[in-house]
């Protein structure tokens, strides 16, 4: 886990009485609210529905027992005891006080946190592959390179009043568990053909209103010219990027009206400028980071007694099968602890989960906990031997939900419960979706599907990357849900589909399960997904099944 | 009367006082283009293709650059890539500029900031003195360097 050393630390303090000093300002009335704003929000305070909301940084998602701790502490003396983890690896804390803002950013401080650049029109916190240093398929750890960029992109002077926020993800997978293609940049690391170490540059994806697959833009870019590569996109989106519709503004319509052959041009051209005043290459300093990452020493001893434990108790099996990822030593497990209970509000935890969790990562998990972009937590590093007493530690505080990419692995933006701009709800629907298929006792025979919500065209609950997506709409004052189909977030990455007109929020429920008893009914077998089952067919029978009346006709 | 920030303090206008002037950019690429002051200023619009001004940038003694809004952030990139064309001259930026964004302005390039005189009323001169001294603590310098010192390991 990367540690700040002494430059880190002077810097966070030094933000923190900047912040201080701008609140201050801002009640004496040296700024107005309306000069305050970019300054808040450039330290990820945000003026929501009913109060102030912060949201920290979880740079690539890496957390350890004190930074948890923290957090928790956090939840309990500035908040209300609990804490929202979002999709893009953050934590949001719904009602601080803005007085004691400052104060919460030095807790944060304290362990090597901060709130910096988690909102406003700048480079926001990079993101990675959750399972990151730990995953079998993983061909080098992302997070090195993601905190070269979170340290290159920090209060980077030309670059904190872009046209529009800027999201940079990575993955060091062929298995794109980060959503690259759906980022302003995605950065996928590639071996060329000689073996040599590189990354795949990726530019112009995105989800809101306009949804775009991002298209590569460098296939190999060598790994010493990682970091002046990206300062010549940054330039060149800074300077063209349009600034007169707020709705056009992200470099993903840049490219779209552009084209990525002229991005390209214009890309390459200020790249030859930049890589002059880069005199350090970006490999050399990736490496110096890399020690940081040092993967834990993991012990070498056999699994014992979990088959015997799984034999006895067929709930620990069933967690086994659906919350156990292949770890790189086959002896251990990544093991995914599922914010998403029954009927609970998907990415919430209390403070009390979060210290259970901190002390289960001591524990078990080489003192390392990640968030994933789907709002779970997850321990990454569990010898398989420690399964049966982590699962059942976990189960006193109802962390135990055996659902991790099934149908009530749902992800939902705040929506109306918290969010201003939202036009529906969000929250109550993915509770009402995953208490209803637990009634109905199908789960584990529908198998892997990812449902995904969003409470208004921005969408960040990811809907157009859903298996089966939910986009919750104002229509005359009254909510209507639009269903998309065939959404991917992989490496494959797809827009999903729209079914047809929307449904009323009583209609929802019975739509989808007209839906999932479709899928059931016409899969070729058990194994086949519904996303595979999608593919193979189309959208005709789905159609048909969430519009009956149609279909008769 | 628009105040002038140079070095952390409110400076009376050096430039127009020794005689300077600014000229848009349209007037100075015509060919009839006459210096009607002794230092020519140029300003130039902050939707300028920085590359447009190759041309230019031997021949001007100062270049403006408008900030119509704080959020509006176009002008930073024109000034780094200015000077990265090798632009010497004066650098200025005008407008709507926070004491808080002085740091920025002052790494991307710029030698000084202009801003209307209510704007400075509210901002008073301590609050700029103040933001300049973050200038040299920041992660640009250390990644940009050849001589980032290897951290050591945790
Ligand atoms: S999708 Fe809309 S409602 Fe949901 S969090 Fe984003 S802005 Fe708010």
């Amino acid at each position: 886990m990367y540690l700040y050393n002494e430059f880190d630390d002077k810097f966070v303090r030094a933000r923190v009485n900047q912040f201080r000093g701008q609140v201050e300002k801002r009640l004496d009335g040296s700024l107005t609210e309306d000069e305050f704003k970019p300054l808040r929000l450039m330290n990820g305070l945000y003026l929501q529905l009913h109060a102030y909301m912060l949201r920290v940084a979880i740079p690539y998602g890496t957390l350890d027992s004190a930074k948890m701790r923290q957090l928790a502490f956090i939840a309990d003396k500035w908040d209300k005891g609990y804490g929202h983890f979002t999709t893009r690896q953050n934590i949001q804390y719904n009602w601080p006080k803005l007085k004691d803002v400052p104060e919460i950013l030095d807790a944060l401080a304290d362990v090597g946190m901060h709130a910096i650049q988690t909102s406003g029109n700048c480079i926001r916190n990079v993101t990675s592959d959750h399972f990151a240093g730990a995953a079998a398929d993983e061909i080098e750890d992302p997070r090195p390179t993601s905190e070269l960029l979170r340290q290159w992109s920090t209060d980077h002077p030309e670059f904190q009043f872009l046209p529009r926020k800027f999201k940079i993800a990575v993955t060091g997978s062929p298995n794109d568990r980060a959503v690259t293609k759906a980022h302003d940049i995605g950065i996928r690391m590639i071996r060329n053909d000689a073996g040599e170490a590189g990354y795949e540059i990726i530019v112009g994806g995105g989800l809101g209103r306009s949804p775009f697959v991002g298209k590569v833009v460098r296939e190999f870019l060598p790994r010493e010219d990682l970091l002046p590569y990206l300062e010549a996109i940054l330039q060149v989106y800074n300077l063209s990027g349009r600034r007169d519709n707020k709705y056009k503004a992200r470099i993903k319509i840049l490219v779209h009206e552009t084209g990525i052959e002229e991005i390209k041009v214009a890309v390459e051209k200020n790249f030859l400028t930049q890589k002059k005043y880069f005199q350090a290459p970006s490999d050399a300093l990736v490496s110096a980071i890399e020690d940081y990452f040092i993967p834990p020493k993991l012990i070498d001893e056999d699994v014992k007694g979990l088959e015997e434990a799984m034999l006895k108790n067929p709930a620990l099996r069933s967690f086994v099968d659906t919350n156990i990822e292949e770890h790189r030593v086959p002896e251990y497990a990544i093991v995914s602890i599922s914010l998403k209970p029954i009927g609970g509000t998907p990415g919430d935890a209390t403070s009390e989960q979060m210290r259970l969790i901190a002390d289960l990562a001591e524990k078990y998990s080489h003192d390392e906990i990640r968030i994933s972009h789907e709002q779970n937590l997850i321990l990454p590093h569990v010898h398989k031997s420690d399964i049966p007493a982590l699962y059942d530690e976990l189960k006193t505080l109802g962390l135990a939900t055996a659902n991790i990419g099934l149908v009530s692995d749902i992800i939902a933006c705040p929506g109306m419960d918290y969010c201003a701009l939202a036009t529906a709800r969000s929250i109550p629907i993915a509770q009402e979706i995953s208490t209803r298929f637990n009634e109905l006792k199908l789960e584990h025979e529908i198998g892997k599907i990812k449902i995904k919500i969003s409470g208004c065209i921005n969408a960040c609950g990811h809907h157009h990357v859903g298996h089966i997506g939910i986009l919750g709409l104002d229509k005359a004052g009254i909510e209507n849900y639009q269903i998309t189909l065939g959404g991917d977030g992989t490496q494959n990455m797809t827009i999903g589909e729209r079914a047809g007109p929307g449904f009323s929020a009583e209609e929802l429920m019975p739509a989808l399960e007209r839906l999932i008893a479709a899928y059931l009914d016409i899969r070729e077998n058990d194994d086949e997904t519904f996303l595979n089952t999608y593919r193979r067919l189309g959208q005709a029978p789905f159609k048909a099944a969430l519009y009956p009346e149609t279909a008769d006709a | 009367m628009p105040v002038v920030i140079k070095d952390g303090n409110f400076v009376e206008d050096q430039f127009i006082a020794n005689g300077g002037g600014f000229t848009s950019l349209g007037k100075f690429g015509q060919d009839s283009f006459e210096a009607t002051s002794d230092l020519v200023g140029l300003d130039v619009p902050n939707d300028t293709d920085p590359a447009d001004l190759a041309g230019f940038i031997d021949h001007v003694d100062a270049i403006r650059i408008p900030f119509p809004t704080y959020a509006d952030g176009r002008g930073f990139s024109i000034a780094r890539a200015l000077r990265q064309m090798g632009f010497k001259g004066l650098l200025r930026a005008h407008g709507a500029i926070l004491a808080d964004q002085y740091p920025m302005a002052l790494r991307v390039g710029f030698d000084e900031i202009e801003v209307p005189a209510e704007h400075a009323g509210r901002q008073p001169q301590s609050q700029w003195r103040e933001s300049m001294g973050r200038v040299n603590d920041n992660y640009q310098d250390r990644v940009m360097s050849p001589t980032q010192p290897k951290p050591s390991a945790a």
